[in-house]
Formats: structure tokens, sequence, C-alpha cells
């Protein structure tokens, strides 16, 4: 049997979706109540799969690692939820948002699972408003959309800059019911450490917690995986200090395949690092791109003399700056994709116009957007003859009400005020396009392991546009998985319960306690973020913007060298007993130092450069990505075979039939 | 610079905590405050001491993980941030710096820094959503037109985090703010309206039961609350539970 049967079901592509719920087997409300499942996070994904799931009559047990389902990472999401409602009448569809998101994932994901996604998306917002999610809305009372991600469609819906929290929050809601009902379990505090096999299917985890470190076994007919990205592999990164690779890991480990674990997103606009001691990076949202002008000096003295503080960006003429993007790409110049515009601002730091102490910044510089704003509003409000002061005052306050939270942020952290001087960033990991392999079903290749939302590959390809992360991760919670996830359990309604007392939860309990007292017990002589920066500084340096053949090669031996080296010389203190984050820290290092050497390879493997992925032998004359339709429109999901680098890889063939693939270009 | 740290230590619930002094000698004014209390735990490992337990996750002032009652206010000097979002810029070369968990009854340390606020996740458990399912198929978003005004309304009093400053802030240690916070989102929308009167009187009885203290009008939660959350709130809150009747 092929193991990567994606089991796209048949038909026209705007009929698959609906053909297939009408066949998906259903179970009736009594059986529905001797079925347990297990769901790994309380992010968008998984805290709207557990709800929907307990409302269905399934009995849940949601699982977090932070003190409250409330704080998972897609509480920080700032910008917005594509939908294809098309309120704006600006001529948006189902079809025109599927057909972005697969040219915006540059060819890399699958037709069928982009189109569902496209077609349930408007449903999202009909649940998100009837939960009492409070979206921005115009002056008539309707609801207020923007532009994002350089489509040509205004599509996103959005809430200030806290999106992510209101619609974490309605999910919160919505669990908050089930939990209260009785219907969801919670278990706050409490880590996955492995999911437990039994003939073949995932029938429980063994988790623990993190507050008295007791390691507990939890049975089910079913687990889901919705654990998030794994971006912090690079160690500084705008992910929450906690969000992890674990659950998927041993997923993995377990036998769920990894889908082109190499795809990472990296975002242009974040804060740059500050110090030695920074322990994470601030995203600036993309939004800021639609009035920011990114720019460095043209001259390697003046950017010199920026760095040296002996010139200020004011002092440096505009015939003197470069303003790169809007030269090398006239047609949508500040506005690319965030794959280009990352590239483009490595570029000019590596070439020495850097603009920060370390060299590696830009400017994003609002000065020009201040003073046209300003003057639009002197025109609207009448004002005659004003002058230049009182204009750019008058743009301030434009500013102020459309980024004010994002510039008080800036100004917090970098001291120095965005209104009056340009603001420095630089681009950094922000999101991962790869993950958990799944069929149309969400399943992995594990039976009866399901993953959603960030934590699975599955539908946007080699690059994310912006927005829709948050739309898949409702998507896969609300509407999908809890049907899908219906049929494979069709067939284990007299199964009855799953104990716990069978020797593959005893063994999976065992090396779970296995590994962590190794980890206790070992006397090394560096703290686990010592080898966490190592990490990040291999994976920036070899894995990030730019790859090639010769750096990946010696990525994946460094990357070795220093998982020995943890192994050998990590210090855990305390004991395993007890609240112990130092303990929770070095088991999720340990799963990065493997994913690492995979992600590695993948991208090794990976012999063209596509969406984020840019291999530097693969380029046009001019520096332009080159794509290679013929040898790798395809998913690469890896095998676990007992070492990281040895992973054995299987192949998803794409095919496009009612798209046609072309070359982009933002020229 | 130099700093003086006295740190609250606890080893868990049972035991009695105190405060413990630490020498930071070259604190760079640019790291985040927990920064430097990352520097100070890789300092305690290295040594072979118990690094201080303390919560946080988006080290952004988003997430609500974070908390900290830093020279005896909660999330620190600086109005309208949470602790993450606090940087040591703020202190001089020399100073002292006191470093305890949010303390009330209803919050029991877990160890150090660390306290438990699930009670927050009780109080929104018994009424703190709106009953609709979420896998039937609501009418299309834009039926019920909603004015500008009281959106935005609804949207100030949902910025809230569930980070509990307002309850180590208050001298009774009231979550009045937090929960008023909920009960304003929900009952400025017409969304929420339905069940309004039930929902107010579940929450405020399970805050009750959580043991957190009575309002007393002082105002120090919205001072310190990091999303600057209005005690207009409480108002809307208190009429809010005068309409559902119920007696006290
Ligand atoms: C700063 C920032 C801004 C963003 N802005 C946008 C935006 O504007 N629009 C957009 O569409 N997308 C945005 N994104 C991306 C988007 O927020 C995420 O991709 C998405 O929210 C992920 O949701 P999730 O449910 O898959 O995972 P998460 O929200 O990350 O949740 C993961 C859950 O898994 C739990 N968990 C993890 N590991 C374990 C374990 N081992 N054991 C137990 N539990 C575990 C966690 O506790 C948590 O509950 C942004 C991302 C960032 C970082
Ligand atoms: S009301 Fe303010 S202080 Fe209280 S929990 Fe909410 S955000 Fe924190
Ligand atoms: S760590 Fe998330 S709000 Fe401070």
């Amino acid at each position: 049997m092929n193991r990567l049967d994606a089991k796209i079901p048949d038909g026209p592509l705007s009929e698959k979706w609906t053909n297939h719920k009408n066949r998906l087997n259903l179970i009736s409300p009594a059986n529905k109540r001797t079925l347990d499942v297990i769901v790994v996070g309380t992010g968008l994904a998984g805290g709207s799969a557990a709800a929907t799931l307990a409302e269905l009559g399934y009995n849940v047990k949601s699982f977090c690692f932070q003190d409250s389902p409330r704080r998972a990472h897609s509480v920080a999401a700032q910008g917005g939820i594509n939908a294809a409602k098309n309120y704006q009448g600006d001529g948006d569809s189902v079809y025109r948002l599927f057909y972005d998101t697969i040219k915006g994932g540059d060819y890399r994901s699958r037709e069928a699972n982009v189109y569902r996604l496209a077609e349930v998306s408007s449903n999202i917002i009909d649940q998100c408003v009837a939960q009492g999610v409070p979206f921005a809305r115009e002056y008539g009372g309707l609801l207020d959309n923007r532009s994002f991600g350089g489509v040509q469609v205004s599509r996103t819906f959005y809430a200030k800059g806290q999106t992510g929290q209101q619609l974490l929050l309605g999910v919160y809601a919505a669990l908050n019911r089930q939990i209260g009902r009785g219907k969801i379990q919670m278990f706050n505090r409490h880590e996955m450490m492995d999911v437990v096999v039994i003939d073949g299917r995932a029938r429980g985890i063994i988790s623990r917690n993190l507050i008295t470190g007791a390691i507990e076994r939890h049975s089910a007919h079913a687990v889901v995986i919705a654990s998030g990205g794994y971006g912090n592999l690079f160690y500084l990164s705008t992910y929450a200090m906690g969000s992890n690779a674990s659950a998927a890991w041993k997923a993995h480990r377990k036998g769920a395949f990894l889908a082109n674990p190499c795809f990472n997103q990296i975002h242009p606009t974040a804060i740059p690092v500050g110090g030695p001691n920074q322990s994470k990076l601030t995203l600036m949202s993309e939004s800021l791109r639609n009035d920011g002008r990114i720019w460095v000096p043209k001259n390697l003295e003046d950017a010199k003399a920026i760095r040296e503080g002996s010139k200020k960006p004011g002092d440096i003429e505009d015939g003197d700056r470069d303003y790169y993007l809007e030269r090398q790409y006239p047609a949508f110049g500040n506005l690319v994709p965030r794959d280009v515009a990352s590239r483009a601002a490595k570029e000019r730091c590596d070439a020495g116009y850097g603009v920060n102490v370390t060299g590696q910044a830009v400017f994003l510089d609002f000065a020009s957007a201040i003073y046209r704003s300003g003057k639009e509003k002197a025109n609207v409000s009448g004002l005659k003859n004003v002058d230049d002061a009182t204009i750019r005052k008058l743009g301030k306050e434009v500013m102020k009400q459309k980024y004010g939270n994002l510039f008080q942020m800036y100004h917090k952290i970098v001291d120095q005020n965005p209104y009056e001087t340009p603001m420095k960033i630089y681009p950094t990991t922000h999101y991962t396009m790869g993950g958990l392999w799944v069929d149309y079903n969400l399943m992995t290749t594990v039976p009866g392991l399901f993953a959603i939302g960030e934590a699975n590959f599955s539908d946007h390809g080699a690059n994310r546009l912006g927005a829709s992360a948050l739309m898949q991760g409702l998507a896969d919670g609300y509407f999908i998985l809890p049907y899908t996830i219906g049929d494979y359990l069709s067939d284990d309604i007299g199964t009855g319960k799953i104990t716990t007392a069978s020797t593959e939860f005893e063994e999976a309990e065992s090396e779970v306690k296995e590994t962590i007292k190794k980890l206790i017990g070992n006397e090394g002589s560096h703290p686990v973020d010592y080898f966490h920066k190592k990490l990040g500084k291999i994976m920036w340096q070899y894995c990030g913007i730019n790859r090639n053949k010769e750096g990946l090669e010696r990525a994946m031996k460094k990357i070795r060298s220093v998982r020995e080296e943890f192994w050998e010389n990590v210090i855990v203190p305390g004991t395993a007993e007890e609240f112990n984050e130092e303990l929770a820290k070095a088991g999720r290092l340990a799963d990065f130092l493997e994913l690492a050497e995979l992600y590695a390879k993948d991208a090794l493997f990976r012999e063209e450069s596509c969406g984020a992925h840019l291999r530097q032998e693969f380029q046009t004359a001019d520096g332009e990505a080159m794509r290679n339709d013929v040898d790798f429109a395809h998913v690469a999901a890896w095998e676990y075979t007992g070492d990281p680098g040895d992973a054995r890889l299987h192949k998803e063939k794409l095919v496009y039939e009612n798209i046609e693939v072309k070359q982009r270009s933002y020229k | 610079m130099k700093l003086t740290l006295k740190i609250w230590r606890q080893k868990n619930p049972d035991q009695k905590g105190k405060l413990v002094d630490y020498n930071l000698n070259d604190v760079n004014p640019d790291d985040s405050f927990l920064e430097m209390l990352d520097t100070l735990n890789y300092e305690l490992i290295v040594k072979g001491e118990n690094p201080v337990a303390f919560d946080h996750d988006c080290r952004e002032g988003i997430c609500g993980m974070c908390s900290l009652f830093i020279n005896g206010r909660p999330h620190g000097p600086d109005r309208g941030i949470a602790t993450c979002q606090l940087h040591m810029r703020r202190f001089k070369d020399g100073d002292t710096v006191y470093i305890e968990p949010f303390r009330a009854r209803a919050f029991p340390v877990i160890k150090d820094l660390v306290v438990d606020r699930s009670a927050f996740d009780r109080i929104q458990q018994a009424g703190g959503y709106i009953s609709v399912n979420t896998s039937g198929n609501p009418q299309d978003a834009n039926t019920v037109p909603i004015e500008k005004t009281v959106a935005d309304a609804a949207f100030d009093s949902a910025t809230c985090i569930g980070c509990g400053a307002c309850v180590a802030a208050c001298k009774n240690a009231s979550a009045m703010l937090f929960v008023s916070a909920k009960i304003s989102q929900l009952a400025l929308l017409p969304q929420g309206e339905v069940e309004a009167k039930s929902r107010v009187a579940n929450m405020v009885k399970q805050m009750d039961e959580e043991g957190f203290g009575n309002c007393t009008n002082t105002g120090a939660c919205e001072i310190e609350c990091p999303k600057e959350i209005s005690l207009e709130n409480i108002a809307r809150m208190n009429r809010e539970y005068l309409k559902a009747g119920v007696k006290g």
C-alpha cells in the first residue's frame, strides 16, 4: 500500500468537500458518548476542535502547557484573519482566495485542501461573530476589512492589533462552555511527553504535570495534535518562549511522517536583536508596510556613520537613500511578499549597509506617510495654508489611529519614538509551513493520530500569506476535523474504554521517565539556554533566509555535535518531582536538536528555490528564485528510522488541475 | 549597572517563603526585566543553585502569563504594560528591586513567583460565553449590524489579558475589574444580551466562591491594569447585576 495516500475525494474541485462530507460515516449520539478523544493544544486549532468535538458528544481531554488555555500562542497574532466573504464587493470569491493561497505558497500545496479552506472560511466569520468576537466595524455597523499581504482584494477581518487574542477568547469561551458542562476535562500546565500507539493505532498519551512533576497516562480512541509551530528552533523568533516541537516530534518518532520541515517563514519586519541577552523578537505587523518605506543609505560611509552614531537617519538626504525594494521591485515596491522582502534586507545588510550597532537592521520610515496623510487630513478638514509642522502633527494623529499600539510597543522596547525617527527592523523566524503530514481527513500516517493548525503541513505550501494561519486553525478545528474524525472512529464504537494498563503504556511511560532521569542526573556545566543559543546560531547562519549545499551539510554536522554536547554537558537543576521549568526546557530542546537535523536534511534535499526556501545555487542571473516543477512539485514526507539524519523520504506528487502553474514575479 | 534584588523564594505551597538577596553587577539597561531574571537564573544554575521560578510566555504583553509584584506594584512602575514589556533602563545603578508574587487568597503560590490563577478560568466556565453551538450554521455575520461605538466599547472591554494584576493591586483582592470586563463585553453585544442575566449571576457567584474580596472602589485595579481596563466596566456590571435581580 502506498503509505502516502492523500485520500483526495474525486469529483470537481468545488464539490469535493460537500460530497466527501455526505459520504463520511456518522456515529449515533449514544455511541459518541462512549468515545474518548485527546486534544493536545488549546490554540485556535486545538481549542476549536475540542469544543466542537465535545459539543458533538465525544468525551474530550484537552491539554496545554500554559496555566490557562487562553494563553496559547494564537493569542499573539496581530493583523487579522482572511475570509472570502466579498463584503467589500471587490470581486473576492472562494476561487480567488484558493488561487491566492496556492500562488502565495509557490505551488507547493494541495489543491483540494486549499479549496476546502477557502470554502469554509466565510463560515468562520459567522461563527466568531455569533460567539461575541468584537471585530472592527464600519460606521454603518457592518464588518470592516483591510487588505493584507499584497493580494488585490480586502478580505482581512481584524480586531485592532489583537485579532489573535479576540479569536482565541471566542474559542476559549466555547471551550469553557463545554468544560462547564463536564464534556471536556481540561489539563492546564500539562506537557505531552509521548504518544502511545497500540496495534498500529494512536491510543493515548503520556503527560507530565508541570506543577507536581507527576507522569500520567491518558487513553483515548483518537489523539489530535494541535501544538503549533516549531520556529523556536532558531532560539530567537516571534514565537512565545514555550512554543515547542515536542508533541509533533514525538508523534514523528512514533511513525507519523513529517512533511517539508525546511519550509519556514522568515518575517521581514521584526524589531532587531538588541543585545546578547535577547530572549525573543517582537513582530511589527505586516500592515505597517502599507505606509512605511524601507531604505538603507546609498553610501557605505553613511551607513557606517549611522552605525557609529555620528549621523542620524535625518542627516541622510533623500537622494542618498536607497529605497531598495522600490528600486528592485517597482510593481510591488514595499509590498512584495514576505520572503522577497526578507531576502532583500539580508542582502543589503550583508553588503555592509545595515543601520544599527550590529549592522543587522534596515529602516522602516513613516516620514513620507506622515506628511502625505497630514496633508490629506488638512484638505479634508478644509484647512488652508497650513505650515509643515501642522501637517506633520496631523499626519502623526492619522498614524496613531492606524498603528498606535504597534508604535507604542516599538517605543517601549527600543526607547526610540517611531513618529520622529524611522523604525529599525530586521527579518526573523515567524511561522513554519512544514509539519506533520496529513491526508485530506487531517490524519497522519499513524491511524487515529490527527494533526491540525500550524502543527500540520497542509495548506500553505512553501510560503504562507498573511492572515491565513488563523483562518486555517479555525477551519481545521471548527469545520473539518470534527467530521473527518467521526469517519475514522465509526469502526471503533464496539471497542470500549481503552485501558492504560497495557505494555505499550508501560513502555512509553518508562521511556519518558528514563529520559527525565538522564537529564536531571546529568552532571554537566552549561544550562539549557547555552545549547539553545548555539543551535539558533547554526540555524540562522545555514538554514535561514539563504541556504546552499555546503552550508546545509555543515549544519547537519554541527547540529549533531551540539546534540552530543548537550547530552553530555547540560545541567538541569532541581528534581523531577516539582515545578521545574529548566527540565521542561531541556526536554523541548532535546527534541529541537533532532528536528533541526531533519530540517537541514530536507533543505539540502530540495534542490530548488521555492517560496520561503531559497537555495543559492538555484537562482536566475538577477538573483530571483528558480523553482523546479519537474523534479520538486511534491511534498517531501520524512519517515523516522531511529536517527533524524537517516530519515527516509516519501514523496507525494502535487497535481494541479484547476490552476495554471506560473513563475511568481513581483517586478 | 549594579542592582540588588530581593526576591520571594518559596519551595512549594506548603512551605513558608522569604525574601532572598541577590546581587547583579552588570545589568544591561536595554534588557527586558524578564531577561534580567534569565541572566540571574543562568548564573544560579551554573553555581549549582535553584533558579527562580516565574511565569511568562509571549513576552510581548498579550498572553497574560507573566505576573510579578515589582517594588510594590503589579507589573512594575510603568502604566499600561505587562512585566514582560518593562525594560531595565527604567531602573538606576545601585537600585534595590523587590520582586514578589501576585498575592491573593484566591491565587495560592505554586513556587517562588508562580501563582495559581485557575480561579479565573473557573469564573469564565461559570458563564463567560454565549451559548451558541460551534458546529451549527449560524446566520451570516452581517445580519445584525452593530453600531461602531458599541463594537469599539465591547472591544475595549475584551482587551483584558486575564493577568490578575487587578486582584494583586487591590487591598481586598477583589476580581471585579476582570469579571466586569468579560461581562461588559458580552452585555454590550446584541449576541450576548440573551443570557445576560444568568451570566452575571453565575459568574459573580463563582467569583465569591473562589474567595476574592469585595470591591470598595479604591480604583487601584484600573491604575495597575496593563490594558487600562476602565472602572466603567465595574459600574456596568453592577447595573447588570441589579437588572438580574439576584439577591445578595
Ligand atoms: C507574533 C505573531 C503574529 C501573528 N499574526 C498572525 C496574523 O495576523 N494572522 C494570521 O493568520 N496568523 C498570524 N500568526 C500565525 C498564527 O498566530 C499561528 O500560526 C496560529 O495561531 C497557530 O495556532 P495553533 O492553534 O496551531 O497553535 P498555537 O496557538 O501555537 O497553540 C499551541 C497549543 O499547543 C499547546 N502545546 C504545545 N506543545 C505542547 C505539549 N508538548 N504538550 C501540551 N501542550 C502543548 C500549547 O499549550 C498551546 O495551547 C502570527 C504568529 C505570530 C508569532
Ligand atoms: S482587568 Fe486588567 S489587570 Fe485585571 S486581569 Fe484583565 S488585564 Fe489583567
Ligand atoms: S509574557 Fe505574555 S503578557 Fe507577559
